[in-house]
């Protein structure tokens, strides 16, 4: 019994993880049929989030007494990060790309590597404030009213935005690298994200040891799936994102700004791949590979859910999960010895972490023999055309 | 009295409970042509996709030369000898026209035969017969995403006969063309006629006239009524579910 | 005769005579380093005209050719390795004592003929292919799916060649400099020489290979799956299997590739196996321009020139270089660099620089007597 608590809940907390990474790839592939292949390279620049965040907290005297609550600080930042990088790629690359699936794929593979190439080259201190600096950029332009923007001198008010924004980005930079001089320097080196110390051991139940960061994962991960729920379901911009998804012309002529669909969606989605780098910043150390560990696995929920269902993608990954940690942990060995021996040196064999993917993938190809649509295939007479 | 080339025995297609098609019957005499029309959601592209394969009915039988068709692969239906022109034309748009149709007319359609065979003189022949039958010829060589909308679905046709099916489904052949070319569509089915049997699916009310043959009108998945034309003008049901509506319309 | 196949052909001519004269003066030019790493591209052109054939023409975009290429390695690392373990303990490959194992793998066994050896580099990724093929067109997963589904392959190979040790020494590889052939050592120079020519010419027969496979209706067919799957089957014929004889194809090219490329870089690895590797073999092909075959050949060779080159110079700047190539070439220049010469470059080129010949607005108005296909 206890065995098998210990097993759900690893396979639960593995199953998390891929689920948050997975949301945002989820909902960007079912939403607008764009494969991003950069999603993990979002991650990782939620992972990075977190790691400065981390360090303004503990080297700026007035945040220290709140060193404890980095992490909470960290999920928005790392949102907002990935989510201004996101649209940024939306409005620079996808965009010129909608409707052709193949090619979306190989941009976004370049925006990739270029992503990683970047954090390894450029100081993250005047990284963060190129980031900033996108941000105001990208966004103050929202709060400055459309009749000044189209007006005689909207072009002039819309660059001294952007040249407002970029004094601030250097200025970040400049700010941040003298106070944290971890910062001021680029280093292709993976860092370490510490836990504060409330989240360091575990929670005992029924003589079940339960780590403290792996419940917070799955409680993220549990507020992340209900906020996208309630957004799309509730919210006027998720109907909005729900309709241009049915039938794009149509929405166009009801009057839905379809671009700000796509951007809102986009940066919703690439947000979402931020929050998990938080996630993946827990676990282990972060370097400029951290995102390419888990892209896979995300694309492998994404096939086995189908696309265009939540539930879909929430079933995949905590199968994919439970199944990682029953095979690879060998704790299906474990649960079931007397199981017959041919079966049992076959799972003998797969079971490292490494050996139980290539299990996985196999079972997953059989799957699809069976349902080649994975497992909420949309459904309609539109789908084969 | 002959056995049917086609027929369509208690049809009924449900898309997660909708009910696409009910209990539809149908028969088709070898060198018949029958149009068949029916308002918007009558079931009349399903019922296409159902004698093609590519959608698998939740009863009855397709029986085609005394064969069930039921669960056969597309291809396989295609090679039997059932054409199909869709809706909005379907064509290579990256070849010619003419390796469009030297796709069509090739035989036996295995790999192998494809890379190793030549075209023969016969099939070149019915290559350049094909193309004067849609005025194409001029074109041979133009890539035929170049093609105006009426020429592609006059390639379409042309691909179809390349076939050599004994049944022809053509689905709406003359949505998006003028008048004049209307004409030549409906003057071009009929000619099929006779060696090819010849289903024709439309709601252009002038065109199906001017096919001047029996017509089954297709209303909520099931054939409400056959006959020809005039007969289905004076129908007053007919003329309640279909007809009545498009007149108004005009 | 339609224009354009005559400007095709004299660009391919032109083409073809600079690639042969390089071939051939490139062994008295070139210092050993530079001819090897000229060898290591020219055989990357052969898994190139592969990806050529299932994305450019057929429209698969595959992101696992790196199984196929690194099985291709393997075979002949295998082979090498057993060819010289006489010396060794047991006479195995040296490796082995590291793990304690004693026995040969049985799955090596075969792998002392050299004429199995030869027909395996080919035909044992042409087979996975085939299977994996199969199983996924089977059920018509296309698009981005076959493309994350291959990745997800590659990901699955990539971890089971890294972690079994005992059976082909995971994540160190195969070395192929040290091992005996014909009496020589492998890593050479005059065997270098060698594998240089035998690249040369196999990157020639595979192209001539492509070349006969897409000729005629069969490369149609292909295009016809990329345009539009559905008529095709509707035409009669059965997209399944011609999908998967052209993945099988691409496999078998991918294989002769990675033997070529593993004896001439001294090892093969897992790390043929990785995903950034793989993607990269597209880039090669829509750079040089997908559905040309010849531009698959260029543009393998040119970037990864120009890889080493940039390399050498600013080890940080190529990743720069070559994500920006990626986005480049698919927003700006989709048709790549030769499917842009062929369409309407030279004639704008010409035009640019004043020499534009009238622009002929009805090119094919002569109605040929013969089915002129496509070449």
């Amino acid at each position: 019994m206890q065995l098998i608590l210990e097993s759900l809940f690893n396979g639960v907390a593995i199953g998390s993880v891929l689920l948050v990474a997975a949301l945002g790839l989820a909902i960007v592939f079912g939403l607008m049929g764009v494969i991003n292949l950069a999603h993990g390279e979002l991650m990782m620049l939620g992972a990075y989030s977190t790691y400065i965040t981390q360090l303004i907290f503990k080297q700026v005297s007035f945040l220290k007494p709140f060193y404890d609550s980095y992490v909470i600080v960290a999920i928005g930042v790392a949102f907002l990060v990935s989510g201004t990088v996101g649209i940024l790629l939306e409005r620079t690359v996808i965009r010129r790309l909608y409707g052709s699936p193949l090619e979306t794929l190989l941009a976004t593979w370049g925006v990739s590597l270029i992503l990683q190439q970047f954090v390894r080259s450029v100081p993250l201190a005047y990284g963060s404030g190129m980031v900033i600096a996108l941000f105001f950029g990208l966004f103050s332009p929202l709060f400055i009213s459309d009749d000044i923007l189209h007006g005689a001198k909207g072009k002039l008010i819309r660059a001294s935005t952007w040249g407002f924004s970029a004094l601030l980005g250097v200025a970040t930079g400049g700010v941040l690298s003298s106070l944290v001089s971890k910062l001021s320097r680029a280093s292709a080196r993976n860092v370490d994200v510490t836990a504060p110390s409330w989240m360091r051991g575990g929670v005992d139940f029924v003589g079940v040891t339960f780590p403290k960061t792996r419940l917070l994962i799955i409680l993220i991960t549990l507020i992340s799936v209900l906020v996208v729920i309630f957004f799309l379901d509730k919210t006027a911009w998720g109907l909005r994102i729900r309709a241009v998804t049915q039938n794009r012309p149509m929405s166009d002529c009801l009057g839905i700004s379809t671009e700000t669909v796509d951007i809102i969606t986009f940066g919703i989605g690439s947000g979402l791949a931020g929050v998990a780098g938080v996630a993946v910043s827990l676990l282990g150390s972060v370097g400029p590979n951290v995102g390419g560990n888990y892209i896979v696995g995300c694309f492998m929920v994404v096939v086995l859910g189908g696309v265009g269902n939540l539930l879909g993608t929430i079933l995949a990954s905590f199968s994919i999960g439970i199944m990682t940690d029953l095979i690879g942990a060998g704790r299906l060995l474990t649960i079931w010895p007397e199981m017959p021996s041919p079966l049992f040196s076959t799972i003998d064999f797969f079971a490292t972490t490494s050996m139980a993917r290539v299990m996985i993938f196999a079972l997953i190809v059989i799957f699809l023999q069976f349902r080649p649509t994975g497992m909420f295939p949309q459904k309609g007479r539109m789908v084969e055309s | 009295m002959t056995t049917p080339l086609l027929e369509l025995k208690k049809i009924s297609v449900s898309f997660e409970g909708f009910l696409a098609l009910r209990d539809l019957d149908l028969v088709l005499n070898q060198g018949d042509l029958r149009a068949v029309i029916g308002p918007n959601g009558a079931g009349k592209t399903t019922f296409l996709d159902v004698i093609t394969g590519k959608v698998v009915p939740t009863k009855g039988d397709v029986i085609f030369k005394e064969e069930s068709l039921i669960g056969q692969k597309e291809f396989r239906i295609a090679r039997k000898g059932v054409g199909r022109k869709f809706q909005s034309p379907r064509i290579f748009e990256n070849l010619s026209v003419q390796e469009n149709l030297a796709l069509a007319v090739s035989r036996p359609k295995t790999p192998f035969s494809l890379l190793i065979d030549n075209l023969t003189v016969k099939h070149l022949d019915q290559i350049q017969h094909l193309m004067s039958i849609v005025n194409l010829q001029l074109k041979a060589n133009i890539s035929a995403g170049a093609l105006s909308h009426g020429q592609k679905q006059w390639l379409e046709i042309a691909m179809l006969v390349g076939q050599d099916p004994d049944l022809l489904l053509v689905d709406e052949p003359v949505a998006g063309l003028t008048d004049e070319e209307t004409d030549l569509t409906a003057d071009l089915l009929k000619s099929l006629a006779g060696d090819h049997t010849v289903l024709v699916i439309d709601h252009d009310m002038e065109f199906i006239r001017r096919l001047d043959c029996p017509v089954s009108v297709l209303h909520q998945g099931h054939v409400l009524k056959e006959g020809s034309m005039s007969e289905i003008q004076k129908d007053p049901l007919v003329i309640e579910v279909y007809l009545g509506q498009s007149e108004e319309e005009e | 005769m339609s224009i354009f196949s005559t400007k095709k052909s004299w660009i391919n001519l032109t083409i073809w005579v600079l690639i042969i004269a390089l071939i051939i003066a490139a062994p008295s030019v070139l210092p050993v380093f530079r001819l090897n790493l000229l060898g290591r591209y020219l055989s990357l052109a052969i898994v190139a005209l592969g990806v050529d054939l299932i994305w450019g023409f057929t429209g698969m975009l595959s992101l696992g050719q790196g199984i196929f290429f690194a099985l291709g390695g393997y075979c002949a690392a295998m082979f090498l390795q057993l060819n010289s373990a006489g010396e060794f303990p047991n006479g195995i490959p040296e490796f082995f004592g590291l793990y304690g194992v004693e026995k040969l793998p049985f799955f090596w066994e075969p792998f002392k003929s050299s004429i199995f050896t030869l027909i395996s580099i080919w035909l044992l990724p042409a087979i996975v292919a085939c299977i994996l093929g199969y199983l996924v067109f089977r059920n018509r997963i296309k698009g981005v799916y076959f493309s994350i589904l291959t990745q997800a392959a590659l990901l699955v190979f990539f971890n089971f060649f890294n972690g079994q040790q005992k059976l082909i020494n995971g994540t160190n590889g195969l070395k192929t400099d040290v091992t005996q052939l014909f009496g020589q050592m492998v890593g050479s120079e005059i065997m270098q020489r060698w594998f240089f020519w035998v690249s040369a010419v196999l990157v020639i027969l595979a192209w001539f290979f492509a070349r006969w496979i897409v000729r005629d209706r069969f490369g149609n067919i292909l295009i016809g799956i990329r345009d539009d799957e559905a008529r095709v089957r509707f035409t009669g014929y059965n997209p399944v299997i011609f999908k998967t004889i052209i993945f099988s194809i691409a496999g078998g090219l991918a294989g002769i590739s990675g033997a070529l490329y593993t004896v001439q870089s001294g090892i093969v690895s897992p790390q043929f196996m990785t995903v950034p590797f793989s993607i990269e073999m597209v880039i090669w092909v829509a750079v040089g321009g997908r559905g040309t075959l010849l531009g698959a050949i260029l543009g393998a060779v040119f970037i990864n020139y120009a890889k080493s080159l940039v390399s050498e110079a600013l080890p940080a700047s190529w990743m720069f270089i070559q994500g920006g190539l990626f986005i480049l070439v698919v927003t700006a220049l989709p048709e790549g660099v030769l499917g842009w010469i062929r369409k309407d470059g030279l004639r704008k080129l010409l035009f640019l620089i004043g020499l534009n010949k009238k622009l002929e607005t009805f090119p094919s108005l002569e109605v040929n007597e013969q089915g002129e296909v496509k070449s």
